[in-house]
């Protein structure tokens, strides 16, 4: 009894590591077993701290993302995810080889779309795996309530993960704090709020089980997590297209292990396991089928994975001779054959076209200036622009700071694990400066990076309080009456005012911690918890106004269109229009078809008669724009005209950029260019706002969200009659008039 | 036993003796039963007909009669969703009224699909007695809009389709018809002098002296801007908890079944004159609920919509609903309204020992049809012998339903009728049984799972399950 009763003392001074005192505690282990005492063992009392961190942890990151829901509703946002709701809903209803072999009539008329062999279904497929399985258990939960919460579920999941990560490349308090970062990250935040049900949601989760378990598996060289790693990488594939960046970047680290002279047994298990089971997993995704073999992109982890047999084969045969010089000069042969066989085979290969060159998208990837000469359709997407110093700073806060820090601590510490964690970071960084998306794909790597400097910071400001208070502990209980000054004195016998920096530079880590904290939650509440659909603002009594006219608008044309009608509108609302609306689109998010976007670009851009035989061609019944001249919304069809006009424009050369600004300027007033002022996207917008009065002590027809009055206020319709205008006038639906009867 | 046979025998023999006199009287009545004076108003305010009709009957035959028919033509009948009759008892000063069974009868000579309905009298009348039966029949889907599509700014004018001569099979002595149009636009009537149009009344007759079976078309053509409010299918899942909560989830399918709209709807003019340039149309709708209600939702396919208030007060709740967007002619919308009540203001106690749900039957929102309401009553987990009191005739079935934790499921009792008007609002019961101790079994399955669940989590923790030592 009275070992144990010493024991949490003994315990608490010790707890990061001391293994004497460990050694002692095993011996009375069972003793503490038989005896039942309530007193836990400084083990135990520390997995129960881990877990309980981590359980909070994992609630942490679940109940963050929610603000959306306690604020709005539980709602599917912005574009993409309507898409995956209407696919999930699909797959409940119809099952899985329905949804395997759906073909999509709704979009893209006349071409349609094949949903099942275009989409990655990871989501789906989890979704309603999920939606099965509480249904199952007998919870009557609605597939979108499901929807909704998969991405913070997932959330959680990925901060277990980074935790377990964390403890793999550094080690448990590193892996506590990556946890809890991760949990809380902007960057991942924003990508991963209820709601937002998209894929990057679950695959940030998978992107980073397989990377844990791939390096595991180089860590242990054992098949099992070999494997495992293989799987995580197939859900990865299923879930996501940057799935394009695990199959680089594990070749890419694997290259620089074999140039460091690190390569081992272990690595060639785990990569080799990983890569061909990985490979032959991917291959059952319709998406991705043959991509893996034939495309220029995953090249690389093909001639990664020859290397790594060659390198095996030398190996062997420097095992077998014994004779170096002999080995030098057979190397010599062996290598320049290898390499001369990779090279013509790639050569071969993309000359005959089995191999495909890399796509636009890879393209603007390396080359950031690439997508604003050649692709336009990529550059218009915001989230696709390079990435400005403020989202950086907005996202990632301290952890923008503590990379660096962490990139120190890792070289400090190489291993396999560290050069992996250094090069994910340092990779993903780049591809996180040239496009805003992609600073989610950072966000796991600068967190585990973080995480490692301040882990590794506390630990080591923490041990030097340790010892001096374990110094002067020992010096107290020596000495009888002065044991303070001894201590001191053991104090400045080692460096001038260490104790004192080391308080300060906990407390200092412990304030940016908690500025961490705050902000975190500030930008989750005030940026990334807008449903995007629902628009709110503030009234003149300070009162929450309401904008749900999208939603009024895709209601009104569920109910009261024909079921078969066709709706035309910039691609931005195709999947809104489909998943809200019910109604068939001419085009939508899934940006496939360029030239298919470009016709409804044209027509928008043309002048009505023009547009109209576009209309006709196309059979559209509807046309719908959106329109914040009202309400002063600015992300509305005016302001998105222009990249109408250079799509419409790549393809079509009639339309010509200059001809809708005027002296380089884009304007709707008076000074607005001819064309500007008569063409189908204007008149559609601003088809009878000149009567309006939108603001007190202003011209009718002064439109808000630009601050003008506008230049053309007599439009007549030929063609289109005003079919529906929302409450606030956000969304306007024309119908196309039937051709007039020829006497 | 012989003896008892033959009672038998003679009694069957005197039933059908009963019978057949009794449908000979029925049959024979009908030349026995003057109306004296009958005085028909007709309402046309909504969209939902309103008739009352005031009968005074004589008997001259020698039987006495104890039921009185009521005759409709077939496009009527189709449309009747309730009758209702009352005779008045006493004199002027003590008047009160009593309440009388209506149904539906066929008669083997009926002419040209004629329905009928039998009225019984509290007591037969015999020679020379009269009596003045008060009748409301309501008709639903008989205003016909012409034109049948409109533009946003003109007003919705319907055809209303009657007789101006009662159709009866009594001889008629005086008759009279009152009918009250919503607005002082009149189109166009149908006259059969002595016709009056005054103000917002149309006065037909008095006839004098018709024989059974008299006809006479007319056609009211008249201005009718009243919300065409038609819930085209209603389901009411009525969910009991025996737990504190009555849970009520309601699907509508509302339409505009008024002229339908033609061509533009212009926001700018529907905003700057609302009352003109959108005369037919309606944009709120009023439900009326329970005083007590609480957590009231109100949403469609596609997320919440945010225009709805709530008032209430502790003699009702009034929820004034207002669809995303305006509804013109031939729009339609769809939502959900759920709410929660507390379980003691509606389940009780019979005295046998049975439990009994009283609940309200028809649809809350104010005047509107519904053309097929569904009641879906959903008992707790383990009741039995469910069985409905409904005052008027309705179908029903039983279903199983699995919500939350369900094991066997849930009896699910389905109440449907067809049209369904607001007088349809009156209340219903439904008995079953059900034990208390059914009530602990959703509680101990989560308990025992999470006991199961810790347990493992010991177990794991405890056993070293590692082949190697």
């Amino acid at each position: 009894m009275a070992i144990t009763k010493t024991e949490p003392i003994n315990g608490s001074t010790t707890k990061s590591s001391a293994p004497p005192s460990s050694m002692s505690l095993k011996s009375d282990l069972l003793s503490t077993l038989s005896l039942k005492s309530l007193k836990l063992k400084t083990k135990q009392q520390e997995l129960l701290i881990r877990v309980s961190i981590l359980c909070l942890v994992y609630v942490l990151a679940f109940i963050t993302r929610l603000f959306s829901v306690l604020r709005y509703e539980s709602m599917i946002h912005e574009f993409d995810p309507y898409f995956n709701y209407r696919t999930t809903l699909f797959l409940t209803q119809k099952g899985f080889y329905e949804f395997w072999n759906w073909f999509d009539s709704e979009s893209w008329y006349p071409l349609g779309r094949i949903i099942g062999g275009t989409l990655y279904p990871g989501l789906m497929v989890t979704a309603a795996i999920m939606y099965w399985g509480l249904r199952f258990l007998r919870f009557a939960v609605h597939i979108r309530e499901v929807c909704v919460l998969t991405a913070p579920f997932f959330a959680s999941n990925t901060t277990l993960v980074a935790y377990f990560f964390g403890k793999e490349i550094w080690d448990t308090g590193a892996g506590l704090v990556a946890a809890v970062l991760i949990a809380i990250c902007p960057g991942y935040i924003s990508r991963s709020v209820a709601g937002s049900y998209d894929n990057e949601g679950v695959a940030i989760f998978a992107l980073l089980l397989t990377f844990y378990l791939f390096v595991k598996a180089v860590n242990t060289g054992s098949l099992a997590w070999g494997l495992a790693s293989a799987f995580g990488y197939f859900y990865m594939v299923s879930a996501w297209g940057g799935y394009v960046f695990i199959i680089n970047l594990i070749p890419l680290y694997v290259l620089v292990l074999l140039i460091t002279g690190r390569y081992s047994m272990r690595l060639y298990v785990a990569y080799n396991c990983m890569y061909v089971l990985g490979m032959l997993l991917a291959m059952q995704i319709r998406f991705v089928g043959f991509q893996h073999v034939q495309s220029g992109e995953h090249m690389a982890a093909m001639g990664v994975f020859f290397l790594m047999q060659v390198f095996y084969f030398l190996d062997w045969v420097k095992y077998l001779l014994n004779d170096k010089k002999l080995f030098e000069a057979f190397l010599r042969i062996t290598v320049t054959c290898a390499v001369g066989v990779g090279a013509l085979a790639l050569g071969v290969g993309t000359a005959s076209g089995y191999i495909s060159p890399w796509t636009g998208r890879f393209y603007s990837l390396l080359d950031p200036t690439y997508a604003k000469d050649h692709i336009p359709i990529i550059a218009s997407v915001s989230e696709h622009q390079p990435t400005a110093w403020s989202s950086f700073m907005f996202d990632f806060h301290i952890l923008l700071f503590l990379f660096p820090a962490g990139l120190y601590f890792c070289f400090k510490r190489l291993s396999d694990a560290t050069i992996f964690i250094v090069m994910y970071g340092l990779t993903s960084m780049y591809f996180a400066g040239v496009m805003v998306r992609l600073i989610l794909v950072a966000t796991p790597a600068v967190c585990l990076i973080g995480a490692i400097a301040v882990s590794a910071t506390i630990k080591d400001q923490t041990m030097l309080l340790r010892t001096k208070s374990k110094v002067s502990q020992t010096g107290s209980t020596k000495g009888t009456g002065g044991g303070k000054a001894s201590s001191k004195a053991l104090l400045d016998q080692s460096q001038p005012f260490q104790r004192n920096g080391a308080i300060a530079l906990l407390l200092g880590v412990f304030y940016l911690l908690s500025r961490y904290v705050i902000h975190c939650t500030w930008v989750t509440s005030e940026a990334y918890s807008s449903p995007s659909i629902v628009l709110a603002a503030r009234g003149a009594h300070g009162n929450r106004v309401i904008f749900d006219d999208y939603r009024e608008a895709y209601f009104w044309l569920r109910q009261n269109t024909p079921p078969d009608a066709k709706v035309m509108s910039w691609w931005d609302y195709g999947y809104q229009i489909t998943a809200m609306g019910n109604r068939t689109v001419i085009v939508d998010n899934n940006t496939w078809n360029n030239t298919h976007i470009a016709t409804v670009g044209r027509a928008m851009s043309s002048y009505e008669d023009e547009a109209y035989e576009i209309m006709k061609s196309l059979d559209v019944d509807y046309v719908l724009v959106v329109f914040g001249g009202v309400t002063g919304y600015s992300s509305d069809d005016i302001n998105k005209f222009l990249w109408m006009v250079r799509i419409g424009g790549g393809v079509f050369p009639v339309i010509k950029e200059p001809d809708y600004l005027v002296n380089g300027e884009y304007r709707v007033d008076k000074g607005a260019a001819p064309k500007m002022l008569n063409c189908l996207m204007y008149k559609l917008s601003y088809y009878r706002f000149g009567e309006l009065v939108t603001e007190y002590g202003k011209p009718p027809g002064y439109d808000r969200a630009r601050g003008v009055e506008i230049g053309n206020k007599d439009i007549k319709l030929e063609h289109l009659e005003e079919a529906f205008t929302t409450s606030n006038w956000i969304v306007r639906i024309y119908k196309v008039k039937p051709p007039n009867n020829r006497w | 036993m012989a003896r008892s046979t033959a009672m038998k025998a003679a009694g069957l023999i005197l039933a059908l003796l009963i019978f057949t006199f009794l449908t000979l009287a029925v049959s024979s009545s009908n030349n026995q039963i003057q109306i004296l004076n009958a005085e028909r108003r007709i309402d046309l305010s909504s969209h939902i007909v309103k008739v009352f009709l005031t009968l005074k009957v004589e008997n001259v035959g020698t039987t006495p009669a104890s039921e009185i028919l009521l005759a409709f033509p077939p496009s009527q009948a189709d449309h009747l969703a309730l009758v209702k009759a009352q005779a008045a008892i006493g004199k002027k000063k003590k008047k009160s009224y009593v309440h009388l069974d209506v149904n539906p009868t066929e008669l083997p000579d009926a002419l040209n699909g004629t329905k009928y309905f039998s009225i019984s009298l509290l007591d037969p009348l015999s020679l020379g007695e009269t009596a003045t039966l008060e009748v409301l029949y309501i008709l639903t889907h008989s205003l016909e809009p012409f034109p049948a599509e409109i533009s946003q700014s003109e007003s919705q004018l319907v055809y209303f389709r009657d007789s101006a001569l009662i159709l009866s099979p009594y001889h008629i002595k005086q008759q009279t018809i009152f009918i009250k149009t919503p607005s002082t636009r009149v189109e166009s009537y149908t006259r059969v002098e002595p016709t009056k149009f005054s103000g917002r009344e149309l006065k037909y007759g008095p006839y004098e002296d018709r024989p059974p079976y008299s006809f006479s078309p007319v056609i009211v053509h008249l201005e009718n801007n009243s919300p065409f409010a038609v819930v085209e299918e209603l389901l009411r899942e009525v969910e009991i908890s025996h737990w504190g909560n009555l849970q009520i989830t309601e699907h509508y399918k509302l339409a505009h079944a008024g002229a339908r709209h033609k061509g533009v709807f212009s926001r700018v003019d529907y905003q700057s004159r609302p009352s003109i340039k959108g005369a037919s149309s309606f944009k709120h709708l009023l439900a009326s609920l329970p005083p007590s209600v609480h957590s009231v939702y109100y949403r469609d396919e596609i997320g919440n919509i945010s225009s709805s208030h709530l008032r209430t007060d502790y003699r009702k709740s009034e929820l004034e609903i207002e669809p995303r967007y305006p509804l013109f002619g031939g729009w339609k919308a769809t939502f959900v309204i759920g709410y929660g009540l507390p379980l003691e203001d509606f389940l009780f106690e019979s005295p046998d020992g049975k439990r009994y749900l009283n609940f309200s039957f028809g649809c809350p929102l104010a005047q509107t049809v519904v053309n097929k309401l569904t009641i879906k009553v959903v008992l707790p987990e383990g009741s039995k012998d469910p069985s409905a009191a409904v005052p008027f005739p309705v179908e029903q079935h039983l279903e199983t339903k699995y919500s939350y934790l369900d094991v066997v499921g849930r009896t699910v009792l389905v109440l449907e009728k067809k049209n369904v008007v607001p007088e349809h609002i009156t209340p219903f019961q439904v008995y079953y049984t059900f034990k208390p101790i059914f009530m602990l079994a959703e509680p101990l399955m989560l308990a025992s799972v999470f006991f199961l669940f810790f347990m493992a989590c010991v177990a794991y923790l405890q056993i070293d399950i590692s082949i190697r030592k």
